[in-house]
């Protein structure tokens, strides 16, 4: 990626004059620079490696916590000690070991949903985005109205009369959570279409299907990676806090479901900190960790961003101060 | 006045699509909704409240469109039900109870995060680089990434059990009669402090980013060079020209920070055992209320639906293109 290597100039203009970025690599590497950049960003990486973490601790529960973390081990509400690193639970359950083993269900209910909105948001949005006019109408009313129908509430009436488990949760969050996502694609969609590469395969006879799924949604692979990520964190927050309120399977061994025992045997109000702190804190890092891959990728695909970022540099180096206007990156050949 | 009827008529139709979603909802579940809960309920129902069960689902053996018009005109009337965890009390009674505090609650919240949050957006963006832009946005997006309900369990667990700085449960002391005396406000406002701040922590950072953000680019307009170069103060420049015109994008926001508001206010509300709306919820579906749940679950989208209504109204008198266009 050569567009890294070659110098900056930076220009803060008063009057805000937006200066357009010369493409300086080919289109199909252009579309993918991101990628690169991502992975030259330390706000990324430091939240890559969290989630990473969590995936490995979730996929070697086994390894990590070795044993059924159903289990009895001790006498209840036992403080943090050598042998049990978090204490027991109000049932005398290992807290260390159903937190390892509460990443399973909790990320697999996260990534699952993440993945099951970004396709249906792609697919709604999408449509909505390329055929414009009735359809458009028709389904930009509907994402409307999910958007403005209050999620959680909806959430828990649907919850209430589902069976519990791990896939009418997936489906749940899913159904409530798929609007944010589609309508920020419809709106790029909507934008990308205008195109010249568009009209172009449009006039070259491209079919419809392969213009969206060929033609323009490689170029919102960013946008749908973070959708995706934010859906995620949406899914874990939500399917944390449904089994809270008890509305998961509480035999199932999750994040929130231990959250939901630590209430429930009154580990709060015995000053057992250590039985909600754990799942608490995994939950907050895990969302804190793809937050921060999100804010990345904001920095790295917002020009605007990215050359703040740029100006507030030279500024500390020159000992500027005071300066409102709103900088223009400038690439010199 | 046509983007206003044309809103009004979006709104209805919500109001609607949550009411029908309400009555098919019990329906799609496989087989017989009413034996379904029955089942679930594990003998804990009493025949009668099953009978009420039925009624309140608007279960019979009529055709099902002709149920769906009984159910829609019940609820038009006002008619929720009979609760059944506050038998025999009428859902309706039971929710204006649970409103005015979630109203209070979320109204106060919102409103010192919306107001705050704005004025640091404001300040942050106008010092660009300075030690407020610096360090407070990055530190209210970590507080933000935190679950709502963990943050609150924190505080309760923290200052309020550890501490002893706050009350741990209810909207006000047992031994107060409600009233307008001193005391009563007094506990009242005592016991709203720790869930307002957790959820004032919680929302505060969208408001000093987004207003950040809009005004990095409104600061960068002529008008706004035409201001300094006029020699006005620096407040002046600051809030009339260009927070002004900075604070749109936040009053359309606010419409949506209010459903997430009341959403997000359920887990704080069950955690504080704060007697509102969305406390009442989770109680009535862990004691299987289903019409208190159903009501409940009306109720709040109305709320939020209104809500947004006001904050259109409001908007196309702060911003003429949405009017004339």
């Amino acid at each position: 990626m050569q567009a890294q290597d070659q110098p900056i100039e930076i220009q803060a203009t008063p009057a805000g004059q937006v200066t357009p970025v010369p493409a300086t690599l080919p289109p199909g590497r252009q579309r993918w620079a991101w990628v690169g950049q991502l992975l030259r960003n330390k706000k990324a990486m430091l939240g890559g490696g969290i989630v990473l973490f969590f995936i490995l601790i979730a996929v070697f529960a086994p390894v990590v916590a070795p044993g059924d973390p159903t289990d009895f081990v001790d006498r209840p509400h036992l403080a943090p000690s050598r042998e049990y690193w978090f204490g027991t639970e109000g049932q005398g359950k290992d807290v260390f070991a159903q937190t390892v083993w509460g990443a399973r269900v909790s990320l697999t209910i996260g990534f699952a949903t993440g993945i099951v909105t970004t396709i249906v948001g792609i697919v709604i949005g999408m449509t909505a985005g390329y055929f414009r006019g009735r359809v458009d109408d028709v389904l930009s009313l509907l994402m409307n109205l999910f958007l403005v129908i209050p999620g959680l509430p909806l959430l828990v009436v649907i919850a209430a009369y589902l069976r519990p488990g791990t896939t009418t949760i997936i489906l749940a969050l899913a159904f409530t959570g798929w609007a944010w996502g589609a309508r920020v694609l419809r709106a790029q969609t909507l934008s990308l279409r205008e195109k010249d590469f568009v009209s172009a395969a449009i006039v070259s006879g491209e079919s419809n299907f392969r213009i969206i799924f060929r033609e323009i949604l490689p170029n919102m692979a960013s946008i749908i990676v973070g959708g995706m990520i934010g859906s995620v964190t949406y899914a874990i927050g939500a399917a944390t806090a449904l089994s809270f309120i008890g509305l998961g399977n509480v035999s199932d061994v999750t994040w929130g479901t231990n959250l939901y025992w630590a209430q429930n045997n009154a580990g709060l109000l015995v000053g057992a900190w250590w039985t909600f702190i754990p799942s608490g804190m995994c939950v907050a890092l895990v969302a804190f960790g793809l937050s921060l891959i999100n804010y990345a990728m904001d920095e790295v695909t917002n020009p605007r961003l990215r050359a703040e970022r740029d100006l507030s540099n030279v500024l500390k180096d020159r000992k500027l101060r005071d300066i409102h206007a709103t900088p223009v990156v400038r690439r010199a050949h | 006045m046509r983007f206003i009827l044309r809103r009004l008529g979006f709104y209805l139709l919500a109001a609607w699509a949550s009411l029908t979603i309400n009555f098919f909802l019990p329906r799609l579940i496989p087989g017989d909704p009413a034996s379904t809960i029955i089942a679930s309920s594990r003998g804990q129902m009493r025949p009668e409240q099953i009978n009420q069960l039925k009624e309140a689902l608007g279960i019979s053996d009529a055709p099902i469109i002709q149920q769906y018009f009984t159910y829609l005109s019940h609820v038009l009337r006002g008619d929720f039900g009979i609760s059944f965890s506050a038998f025999p009390s009428p859902v309706t009674t039971v929710i204006s109870t649970g409103l005015i505090w979630t109203l209070l609650l979320g109204g106060a919240a919102l409103i010192i995060s919306f107001l705050l949050g704005n004025l640091i957006g404001v300040v942050a963006s106008w010092r660009r680089g300075g030690l407020l832009d610096t360090t407070l946005p990055p530190l209210l997006v970590l507080i933000g990434a935190f679950p709502p309900f963990f943050l609150a369990l924190m505080a309760l667990f923290f200052l309020g059990l550890n501490m002893g700085w706050f009350p741990l449960r209810h909207a006000y002391d047992d031994g107060v009669a409600p009233g307008w005396t001193f005391t009563f406000v007094a506990s009242v406002a005592e016991h709203l402090l720790l869930p307002a701040i957790t959820i004032v922590l919680v929302s505060i950072g969208g408001w000093v980013l987004g207003m950040r953000n809009t005004m990095i680019g409104v600061l960068a307009e002529d008008y706004i060079t035409m201001a300094e170069a006029k020699g006005l103060s620096q407040r002046e420049v600051m809030f009339k020209y260009a927070a002004r015109n900075a604070l749109l994008p936040s009053v359309t926001a606010f419409g949506m920070a209010l459903g997430f508001v009341l959403s997000g206010q359920i887990l704080i509300e069950t955690i504080f055992s704060y007697p509102g709306l969305g406390y009442l919820l989770v109680k009535s579906v862990t004691s299987l209320d289903y019409p208190l749940m159903q009501g409940l679950f009306l109720m709040i989208t109305f709320a939020v639906l209104a809500a947004n209504f006001i904050v259109d109204v409001v908007y196309t008198r702060l911003d003429p293109r949405v009017r004339t266009g």
